[in-house]
């Protein structure tokens, strides 16, 4: 008897955070979009709004962690610890929870090239942050499809909600009127003087 | 625009102008030294008696140039010495 | 003629009164009397070369050598400090279009070059050098001389430049060197900490380079007999527009204006300045230009001539017109590497073809708002070059800017340009 109520207590904590570290994350992503836009928001300068989107975003990874170790020692999950890194090798619908695995090691990957930034220099995070796009998507589809909570309505209202905030940042990052930088002209060395210098050389001696 | 001249041989911000794309979050945590230029791009408001170059930053500001060079999202801020 | 085993190097310290093998036609044409393009001449002109030494940086301040490539830095404080095995680059890049110098040395005196280059190279304790030359005769002659010397103490190998302005930007230089494109990089890690690849990095110009050499076998006291006690030694200088012949000429510093005109065939007719400097110099007033002595960089009582880059704007032409087609050509040139030079140096041509045209009050505000916005911000100084190249046409061509407006310019006028605003 207890061991079943530990075994549901733990997997309603499991699915309890993951929950939580959907919303979080769908918050940080649509604040990540208005930082990109770079615009401010009402009352956040931009300084600012970066810091409350690294801030959710450490947020969200601490919840997504509980999630994956309340997952690991839940009884009845078969999740091992190598399928927390090693994606679709799980035991219990390997292909959504392998979705989850995925977007695990992506927040691995994004908040560790974050807190290394400045050693690891402007393009290489850039370059891993990039991968947040697929991150969302990833773990909004774990959520919808391996959940034991998909069909009720209440987890269809998170699921909209996220999607909603993520859709809200996506448009101010498309609607914002970035300065438009000149056309750059081809690099044909133009010669604007006409009197331009022959390239011998005269010895003739000075006087 | 000008602003009182600030300590010589205190700390000073370097720009790498290859990094930089106008974001202005420096800007916003620095307006004492920063203005933005038309385009969006930090301009060091003039020190009187200075070349333009790396601007001077008191030592008063120093917590804020040091939240700049960590809020820049190009790494394009540093910190340099000299007067 | 190939010589197998490299060149023997003379042992001998440079001598006070050296016994030269040669007597240049005049005090001034050194580089230009001891030029050679083939080894054996260069050799019966000038001897071997001459031997690395540690003191190298000590023969080069006593010198007062400062670097022709443009910016005129004290090249012993360059050689003094560099990092521990370095690269040496001897830059032939050349990429403004109105100077020849530096290919008329890679065509007429490579050896000159080459001998600098070794000698910097073996002094620094550099592991490898490079030069950095234009495709075509430039590279190919550096090769053809490379040849003839046979094995270098330290290899040299010849790297193609790329086109443009900013070819010889020093740090553009250096990426190209490392297999890089060729883009200038932020100035916060200096070349002669990290450069190729990461190592000490050594960039001279050429000419420097051909006079580091002359300076090694005959003296600081040889170098210094020519100039002025301040600026010694001579320069090489390229010189177009309204001169009778022009081209490439050799003279001493504090040599005025109009000498080096005089040098060049004298002036084809009425002047209205000068651009000295290239195009990232200044315009001078004929009138009040011609007397000012020449100098490396800038000095309160002379005219920096930069690298050496002269040209004459006949009275005919207009002053803001060659402006804005130069500040036009240098926004094309922009890298792109950094925004203000990108989006601000295309606004400041803009503002010059409006003040070139009819004009208004407002252009002439605008561009020197713009001219001050640029300055001093971008990794390398095109920036700085077009701000004082359009500082310096506001104020020597101030008359025009308001005669524009009225539809009539100085140079179709036919009068002697007046004097602007230069004498304040």
């Amino acid at each position: 008897m207890i061991a079943a109520q530990y075994a549901a207590a733990v997997w309603a904590a499991a699915r309890g955070f993951g929950v939580m570290a959907l919303v979080l994350l769908s918050a940080t992503v649509a604040l990540g979009l208005v930082a990109r836009s770079g615009r401010s928001l009402p009352g956040l300068p931009r300084f600012a709004l970066a810091r409350v989107h690294g801030s959710a975003a450490l947020v969200a990874a601490g919840l997504v962690a509980v999630h994956v170790l309340t997952i690991l020692i839940d009884p009845y999950a078969q999740v091992r610890l190598v399928d927390a890194v090693v994606p679709f090798a799980a035991g219990y619908r390997p292909f959504w929870v392998g979705l989850g695995t995925l977007a695990f090691d992506l927040v691995g990957l994004i908040v560790l090239t974050s807190l290394a930034r400045r050693r690891i220099g402007p393009r290489g995070w850039r370059a891993a942050h990039l991968t947040a796009y697929a991150l969302w998507p990833l773990a909004l589809a774990h959520g919808v499809c391996s959940g034991s909570d998909a069909g009720a309505h209440w987890m269809w209202f998170v699921d909209a909600a996220s999607a909603l905030m993520v859709a809200a940042g996506g448009a101010v990052l498309l609607g914002a009127r970035r300065p438009p930088s000149p056309p750059r002209p081809g690099r044909s060395p133009s010669r604007p003087l006409s009197t331009h210098a022959p390239t011998t050389a005269r010895t003739e001696a000075v006087r | 625009m000008t602003r009182p001249g600030a300590d010589r041989g205190g700390p000073r911000l370097h720009i790498d102008w290859t990094r930089c794309e106008g974001r202005g979050l420096c800007v916003e945590l620095l307006p004492e030294v920063l203005d933005s230029d038309p385009w969006g791009y930090p301009i060091a408001r003039p020190e009187p008696g200075r070349a333009p170059g790396d601007p001077s930053v008191p030592a008063a500001l120093s917590e804020y140039l040091d939240a700049a060079i960590e809020a820049c999202p190009r790494v394009a801020l540093s910190r340099r010495h000299g007067g | 003629m190939t010589t197998t085993a490299p060149l023997p190097r003379s042992t001998a310290r440079p001598r006070p009164n050296p016994g030269r093998p040669f007597t240049p036609v005049s005090p001034s044409g050194r580089l230009l009397a001891a030029a050679a393009p083939g080894l054996a001449e260069h050799l019966r002109r000038n001897g071997p070369p001459p031997s690395p030494s540690a003191d190298l940086p000590d023969l080069v301040e006593a010198a007062g050598l400062t670097g022709r490539g443009g910016a005129a830095f004290p090249t012993w404080r360059k050689l003094a400090s560099v990092g521990a095995r370095p690269i040496v680059i001897a830059n032939g890049a050349e990429g403004e279009p109105a100077s020849g110098k530096d290919a008329w040395l890679l065509r007429s005196a490579p050896h000159l070059v080459l001998d600098g280059l070794g000698l910097v190279a073996g002094s620094v304790g550099a592991s490898r050098a490079y030069a950095y030359a234009p495709p075509g005769p430039g590279a190919a002659r550096l090769r053809a001389a490379l040849a003839e010397r046979g094995r270098e103490p330290v290899p040299v190998e010849v790297v193609e430049a790329v086109d443009g302005f900013l070819a010889g930007e020093a740090s553009a230089v250096a990426a190209r060197v490392a297999g890089l494109p060729a883009r200038p990089r932020d100035k916060a890690v200096r070349l002669s900490e990290a450069g190729v690849r990461g190592r000490p990095t050594l960039v001279h110009n050429v000419e420097t380079l051909a006079h580091v050499a002359q300076i090694a076998r005959y003296g600081p006291g040889w170098f210094r007999r020519v100039g002025t006690p301040d600026e010694p030694g001579t320069f090489l200088a390229t010189l177009s527009g309204a001169v009778a012949r022009p081209g490439v000429r050799e003279a001493a510093f504090g040599t005025t204006l109009a000498g080096l005109a005089a040098m060049a065939g004298g002036l084809t007719g009425p002047v209205a300045a000068f651009l000295v400097g290239g195009y990232h110099g200044r315009w001078v007033p004929a009138d009040a230009g011609a007397g000012l002595g020449l100098t490396p960089g800038p000095r309160p009582s002379g005219l920096a001539v930069g690298a050496g880059v002269v040209i004459a704007l006949p009275a005919s032409s207009c002053g803001l017109g060659a402006s804005a087609a130069i500040l036009r050509y240098l926004a094309e040139q922009s890298a792109g590497a950094c925004g203000p030079c990108r989006l601000g140096l295309p606004a400041l041509a803009d503002a010059f073809a409006e003040l070139a045209g009819r004009g208004n009050p407002r252009a002439a505000v605008s561009a020197a708002r713009l001219a001050g916005l640029v300055a001093g911000r971008g990794a390398c100084h095109n920036p700085d070059g077009a701000a004082r190249l359009a500082r310096s046409a506001l104020e020597v061509f101030a008359d025009d800017v308001a005669l524009h407006q009225t539809g009539r310019c100085q140079a179709r006028s036919g009068r002697p340009a007046s004097r602007g605003s230069a004498q304040r």
